[in-house]
């Protein structure tokens, strides 16, 4: 059922992907619209918090904190979780995790399981995983049940289907679930979904999950979510399994208080979810009786151990930053390659493929900082883009191959002109000479060799001053001002 | 590349009454390596500007992304290096080194330097400057206290133009879309000239409003705090 996966190994780069996308008018319009509601809205519920800055302070130490224990708070939330009769696996990839889902959904004795938004799970591609072990998943949150039956791909991390409008949910609607007379109001929609998926709710026995935060005070697990399908999955189902990345952990109950009170507001801005589900283990009157969690390594161990890119662990994924993003406005999340769009896409996306994919990331960004400034739990997105950047020079320049990068060699050569003012001096003098015969008669070039012919594909270059600052200073200083 | 822009600067800071000295050995700060990925290439770069630039009462940059890069990352920068007088030179260093309308706001405490410019002007906010040295509404004070201005606001003033360094030709349709947008939100304005606290902003939007012959300018903040009446601008 679902669509060609959005995977980093396959996907082309992001600027050839970049110009397909910006090739969709629709596509662009929707986005565009998507992220301006909910930019408003989140400037409004955040510009109601006086300790904002306080709680985005905050909301980091608790982070940067568990990152820096992370081995003691994930085998306290393991003792914990199996104290209260949860069963705790660890998976050391991707692979590893879907392989000890698939064995369990299979134990459980369903061939089809309800499934909670969970971005982790498409990380790993769990359900082409099902799939291929005959087991059906039925996503049921409302954008993911979307982009399953148009059989498309998430977009953004909190609303996959952002780079839909509802006229194309609506055909997509009519022709899978059979509904030819549907109308396109936000109400028949959801009606339409309810309808749908209720069905699935009380037959389906096992459900799959991410999850929020995994406590490790008390081993339990928090989910935060809109519509209530959530609600339904963790409680319906007889089995109840979640997939969870380590960096999900949190040390305390308490610290709850202050990411509910970032997470809703940078993500949907709304003060509050409408649901917020908190449990820990089974209990025999009510809920799943059968409740594993695979705790997931796929790479964060390496990208915890960068004291540079470390904070890219910190996110809370609320996506403020993708909203915010002008890059990301302009391309949607398709553009990507990857589960993961936008700011926070560019830095962890090459880490979760610890650099042997997704190079060009780190460059689909200008440094703006608008990530950085909505960030709740102040990510530094600018500095670890720098930071990559420099590791992915670092491989390019390596060995032999190093000595024939183009970039590499004007990089190192203008260092060597920067690093000498009779050179400085020489290359203002040639740099005029060299662009001559570019130069139109009203002073301006408007077409450019090589890599440089990115600069001229829209815009002009005006020609070197005829005299510097440096000639006129000391011109002045002769003539005695 | 702008010479204008250092002229301006000199004639500003004289008008106000100080001395201007600019040593000769200065190149570039290193941001575009940096940035870029090229660290190692950055390093001499940062020696090279605290070597010129020591001793200085104040270094005034007319540059906001080169004052971000030197605030941001010179300190990262020498404790890499691990040279302990390099990293004391650059604590010493830091704090006397301004982004032009900063030293005049901040430093100076001023807002009227005494500036005439009769033209409609709108008024960019360079990223950096904005979210990096939180220059605020400082740049605007400046311009509002300039005689013979017609200020117009920028729609989506805190958008990104889209330079972004070699984002610019690494990436160069997003960038120009980006571009697209504020040349768009700048030509709604109907003012004559655009200005920023940053001439590599400025030199993207220029070469966008070139290209399309709309006939607007960009010009750096520092040029219109120059203007005084009964000199042709």
């Amino acid at each position: 059922m679902s669509g060609t996966a959005l995977d980093p190994k396959t996907a082309p780069t992001f600027p050839m992907a970049a110009k397909t996308a910006m090739g969709d008018t629709q596509l662009r319009k929707n986005v565009r619209h998507a992220t301006d509601v909910i930019q408003a809205k989140r400037a409004r519920v955040v510009g109601e918090m006086p300790d904002w800055q306080e709680l985005r302070e905050a909301g980091k130490q608790v982070r940067q904190h568990t990152m820096e224990n992370l081995d003691f708070y994930l085998e306290e939330f393991e003792a914990n979780c199996t104290r209260a009769g949860g069963v705790v696996h660890w998976a050391r990839d991707a692979e590893e995790a879907r392989r000890i889902i698939v064995e369990l959904v299979k134990a459980s004795g369903s061939e089809e399981v309800i499934k909670i938004k969970s971005m982790t799970t498409e990380e790993i591609q769990l359900n082409s995983a099902l799939e291929a072990a005959g087991i059906h998943p039925f996503e049921t949150d409302l954008a993911e049940l979307i982009i399953q039956l148009g059989q498309d791909r998430p977009s953004h991390i909190v609303v996959p289907a952002l780079h839909k409008n509802r006229h194309e949910i609506r055909a997509i609607f009519q022709r899978e679930m059979n509904l030819p007379e549907l109308g396109d109001q936000p109400h028949d929609l959801a009606d339409a979904a309810r309808m749908f998926l209720r069905e699935k709710f009380l037959r389906v026995k096992t459900g799959v999950s991410g999850a929020n935060f995994l406590i490790a005070e008390t081993g339990g697990v928090c989910i935060v979510e809109s519509e209530g399908n959530g609600r339904m999955c963790l409680t319906l189902p007889e089995t109840l399994i979640m997939v969870a990345g380590i960096d999900k952990v949190i040390p305390r109950y308490q610290d709850l208080e202050v990411l509910l009170q970032l997470l809703p507001r940078s993500a949907t801005g709304e003060r509050m979810n409408p649901y917020t589900s908190i449990w820990t283990g089974v209990d025999a009157a009510d809920g799943p009786r059968v409740f594993h969690v695979v705790l997931m390594d796929n790479a964060r161990t390496e990208i915890l151990a960068d004291e540079e890119a470390r904070q890219t662990l910190n996110c809370i994924r609320c996506a403020a930053c993708q909203n915010a993003c002008p890059v990301y406005r302009q391309t949607g999340g398709h553009a990507y390659g990857s589960v993961y769009a936008g700011p926070i896409g560019a830095i962890l996306t090459p880490q979760l493929q610890e650099m042997h994919y997704a190079q060009s990331l780190p460059y689909a960004s200008s440094l703006c900082g608008a990530c950085y400034e909505v960030c709740p739990v102040k990510i530094n997105i600018p500095e670890v883009l720098i930071h990559l950047r420099n590791k992915v020079v670092k491989q390019n320049t390596a060995g032999v191959a190093g000595f024939f990068d183009v970039e590499a060699g004007a990089m190192k050569a203008m260092a060597m002109i920067f690093r000498s003012e009779r050179r400085f001096r020489a290359a203002q003098r040639m740099g005029r000479v060299a662009e001559s015969p570019l130069v139109g008669k009203d002073g301006w070039i408007g077409w450019l060799p090589g890599l440089l012919g990115g600069w001229t594909q829209v815009r002009d270059l005006q020609e070197m001053p005829k005299e510097t600052f440096r000639d006129w200073w000391e011109r002045r200083g002769k003539n005695g001002n | 590349m702008f010479p204008e822009t250092g002229k301006a600067v000199v004639r500003v800071l004289e008008r106000l009454g100080h001395t201007v000295e600019f040593p000769a050995g200065q190149t570039c700060c290193g941001q575009m390596h940096y940035n870029t990925g090229y660290q190692a290439e950055a390093m001499p770069l940062l020696e090279r500007f605290v070597a010129q630039f020591k001793g200085a009462e104040a270094v005034v940059v007319p540059s906001s992304s080169c004052v971000a890069m030197m605030r941001d990352h010179y300190p990262k920068m020498a404790l890499a290096l691990k040279d302990r007088e390099l990293q004391g030179q650059v604590n010493e260093l830091l704090p006397k080194v301004f982004e032009f309308s900063e030293f005049l706001t901040k430093g100076l405490g001023l807002e009227d330097v005494g500036a005439y410019y009769p033209h409609r002007v709108t008024y960019h906010a360079s990223c950096h400057g904005l979210r990096n040295l939180l220059l605020g509404d400082g740049p605007v004070r400046l311009l509002k206290a300039v005689r013979g201005i017609d200020l117009v606001e920028l729609e989506g003033v805190e958008q990104c133009c889209g330079f972004g360094g070699t984002f610019a030709v690494k990436n160069a349709d997003v960038s120009g879309a980006m571009l697209a947008d504020k040349t768009t939100a700048v030509l709604k304005t109907k003012a004559e000239a655009c200005t920023a606290c940053d001439n590599s902003c400025l030199m993207h939007i220029q070469g966008a409003l070139h290209r399309q012959k709309t006939g607007v300018r960009t010009v750096h903040l520092a040029e219109i705090l120059a203007g005084e009446e009964g000199v042709q601008q």
